[in-house]
């Protein structure tokens, strides 16, 4: 990575009880938290958790409620003091600081929105923001001017002398926002900052700090118990259980690759359509024809493939052409002229598409459709079996009811593996009764989407060939 | 009984004559401040004459009590009463003392109750003094301070002190504990020094509940003023004192009567002196 990294947190502990050196040689010797407790009557709060914030980023620490995140979020500016471990600020270990030391920090680097606002009642919105920089003795004037800006930038201009007990809810946590950013800090550590919010008020507050963050490039560290918010939010996402951190990566790979059953059963419920893009569901495009090969080739491999259709591509670098198909790729053999004008331009999509956006395009869509970046070189297709498959998947979730609660698409993932259910797909080219789906995944999947699936009866027919050679790679 | 009584109660006899043999000088020099004070006060009061007094009060009281005319109305009449019953000095003595003290046992309760509710420890210890305090029957103090500063307004206003005390305690330290959580992890998030967060945050939030604890301290001390005429507090409750001696109905009621305003508007002037 060559990004800065603006924090890091080191085997930060957290023991809450009379004895807590004791509680970490316990840990140590690699007792679990609930037999620490039974013997001690101790409480771990946090367990040897040790990660990298880079600059710039918004890191989400998700979890539920007891699974430590919040102290974890107060071990950071000190709230709370860590039994055991080092965080390193900018290179610099705030553990060990010294009251003073530690109020310099606070007040230069680390700005904090809380959960249900803490706003002072006593004070006026523009009192309020400004409180950060009245303790350090910034002039009244500078201060207010400072407070006016930041108040501005949460959308809250012309309530400055408004009372805190007049403002609604989204607006108190305005007014919370822009209090931690009047003081200009490195770091924003917000503590389920929207959670008190209700759904709609909710998703707002989210898009304006997404473009809040566009704007600012703050590092931003967030605590959600909301997965959704989570997802949504967050560059990278730390999972924690029990005071542990389970796992930390992108929303994709947490939810493409959960580290362990836990994982897997909190994003069971998830909406994937938002999450995942097209780069995660598509298929190695294979095969393809290159531009300057000739109809004989075209013709050959759409034959050794069973498939009606090949995407055309030119050069090196695969940029994508359109698609060809087997009759006009024959027409072109018998007349022994180059399939070139032959060549059908497709829609493509970029490789960070989310899949709600790609579901409603390939739905109109005839043929696979290609993911093409930027440089226009083809990277992969997707077809629809791949998209249900990917919405579907729900990895190795234990616990059968998880999946029957889940939605109508999901509830056909009784199949539990992608390959069924792209075989689900395959089960189109007429001889459904050897699908190796249950009958009634079956079911909903015809019930689901017929009308496309008869019109591209003969393509899909024919791309079988291609798609389960595809699965082959992708089930290794 | 193979027990012998225990001699708690020439414990504490010794204990406060040994007090009075050794720290006589200083009781005296303490004494003669309080009385300076309570004169002082006392001769302020009375300065105006009593209608530009109640003028003044009720204006005062109109604007303390945002533009409440009844409060206004109210404070003119009942004091327009007092004078009307002769009983304008002795009230306005009554009221020094009564100020003068819960002024005091404000300026002592209210800091030790800040550190009870910062101070585990101190808490522990305070907690079942206060409720000696409370619950000593209040003629009780009347002998110590008799004896340590003789008869007049300064034992009186000692008792007073003594017996008004623990509320303005027990709610300062009620109200700076109950500041919500998270507005004093907001003074520390932020960088505040101890003192910061206590003057910009735990003190204003905690207002309300402090100035409860005013109000109950002010009305105490009233009803103890009273209960210090037998050792010789001047003012009403003498009258009151004096009418029961007499067994003279009118005047011990009308004095009472004099003592029920002055609660009343005392009462109403400082719930409205809190915000919220």
């Amino acid at each position: 990575m060559d990004r800065k990294v603006k924090l890091e947190i080191r085997n930060i502990s957290k023991i809450f009880g009379k004895n807590p050196q004791k509680v970490i040689s316990l840990l140590n010797k690699g007792y679990s938290k609930h037999e620490i407790f039974e013997k001690t009557k101790q409480t771990v709060g946090l367990n040897n958790v040790s990660f990298e914030v880079y600059e710039g980023e918004t890191f989400v620490i998700m979890g539920l409620s007891g699974s430590g995140k919040s102290t974890l979020l107060r071990c950071i500016n000190r709230l709370i003091d860590p039994t055991a471990g080092s965080i390193l600020l900018d290179g610099q270990d705030i553990a060990p600081m010294d009251a003073e030391a530690l109020r310099k920090i606070r007040r230069s680097k680390l700005g904090m929105v809380f959960q249900n606002f803490a706003l002072l009642p006593h004070r006026t919105v523009l009192e309020n923001v400004a409180y950060g920089l009245e303790i350090q003795g910034v002039p009244k004037e500078e201060r207010y001017a400072k407070a006016e800006v930041s108040i501005e930038t949460v959308g809250l201009k012309g309530h400055e002398q408004s009372k805190i007990t007049q403002l609604s809810g989204g607006m108190k946590q305005r007014v919370g926002l822009a209090r931690a950013l009047a003081n200009d800090p490195d770091i924003l550590l917000m503590d389920e900052a929207f959670s008190a919010l209700d759904p709609l008020i909710r998703s707002e507050m989210q898009d304006e700090l997404l473009s809040l963050e566009d704007a600012m490039q703050k590092t931003i560290i967030f605590v959600s118990h909301d997965l959704d918010e989570a997802l949504k939010l967050g560059d990278r996402i730390a999972l924690m259980k029990d005071g542990e951190v389970v796992q930390i990566g992108t929303p994709e790979e947490i939810l493409t690759n959960p580290a362990d059953s836990y994982v897997s059963k909190f994003v069971a419920g998830v909406d994937r359509s938002k999450v995942l893009t097209a780069e995660a569901v598509m298929w190695r495009p294979e095969p393809l024809v290159a531009v300057s090969s000739g109809p004989r080739v075209a013709v050959q491999l759409m034959k050794e493939h069973g498939i009606s259709s090949i995407f055309v591509v030119e050069g090196k670098n695969r940029v994508l052409k359109g698609i060809l198909m087997i009759d006009d790729a024959v027409q072109a053999l018998k007349s022994k002229k180059s399939f070139e004008p032959m060549i059908r331009e497709v829609p493509s999509v970029p490789p960070e598409m989310p899949l709600n956006e790609i579901i409603p395009l390939i739905a109109d869509s005839e043929y696979p459709l290609p993911v093409v970046n930027e440089n226009g070189k083809l990277k992969g297709i997707i077809v629809r079996g791949t998209v249900l498959g990917a919405l579907a998947m729900s990895e190795d979730i234990p616990d059968p009811e998880a999946e029957a609660a889940g939605t109508e698409v999901k509830s056909t993932a009784e199949v539990e593996s992608p390959e069924r259910i792209s075989g689900g797909s395959t089960l189109e080219s007429g001889n459904a009764s050897e699908s190796p789906v249950s009958g009634e995944a079956e079911g909903k999947l015809k019930g689901k989407a017929p009308p496309d699936i008869e019109v591209n009866k003969d393509l899909e027919n024919k791309e079988t060939g291609s798609l389960d050679k595809d699965l082959e790679v992708n089930a290794c | 009984m193979l027990i012998p009584k225990l001699p708690i109660g020439d414990t504490v006899e010794f204990a406060v004559d040994w007090t009075e043999d050794h720290f006589g000088v200083v009781l005296d020099l303490i004494s003669d401040q309080l009385d300076f004070l309570i004169s002082a006060l006392k001769d302020a009061l009375l300065f105006l004459p009593p209608e530009i007094f109640i003028l003044a009060l009720s204006i005062f009281a109109y604007f303390a009590g945002k533009r409440n005319v009844k409060l206004a109305l109210g404070t003119a009449f009942g004091f327009l009463l007092i004078q009307n019953m002769g009983l304008w000095a002795l009230s306005m003595e009554t009221l020094a003392l009564v100020l003068s003290s819960a002024m005091l046992a404000l300026i002592i309760g209210i800091p030790v109750g800040i550190l009870s509710a910062k101070s585990e420890l101190l808490n522990h210890i305070i907690r079942p003094v206060l409720d000696l305090m409370q619950t000593m029957p209040s003629f009780v103090y009347l002998i110590p301070a008799l004896i340590f500063f003789g008869l007049g307004n300064v034992p009186g206003m000692i008792a007073t002190v003594v017996f008004a005390m623990p509320p303005a305690i027990r709610l300062t330290d009620l109200g700076v504990r109950q500041v919500p959580k998270e507005l004093v992890e907001v003074a520390d998030a932020f960088g505040s020094t101890g003192w910061q967060k206590l003057v910009k945050v735990e003190l204003p939030v905690a207002l309300p509940t402090i100035m409860a604890g005013v109000n109950q301290c002010i009305m105490l001390a009233l009803s103890m003023v009273v209960i210090a005429a037998m050792i010789g507090a001047r003012g009403l409750g003498y009258q009151v004192l004096f009418g029961i001696q007499r067994v003279d109905i009118g005047l011990g009621f009308e004095a009472g009567l004099a003592i029920v305003i002055i609660a009343v508007v005392l009462d109403r002037l400082t719930q409205h002196l809190s915000p919220r």
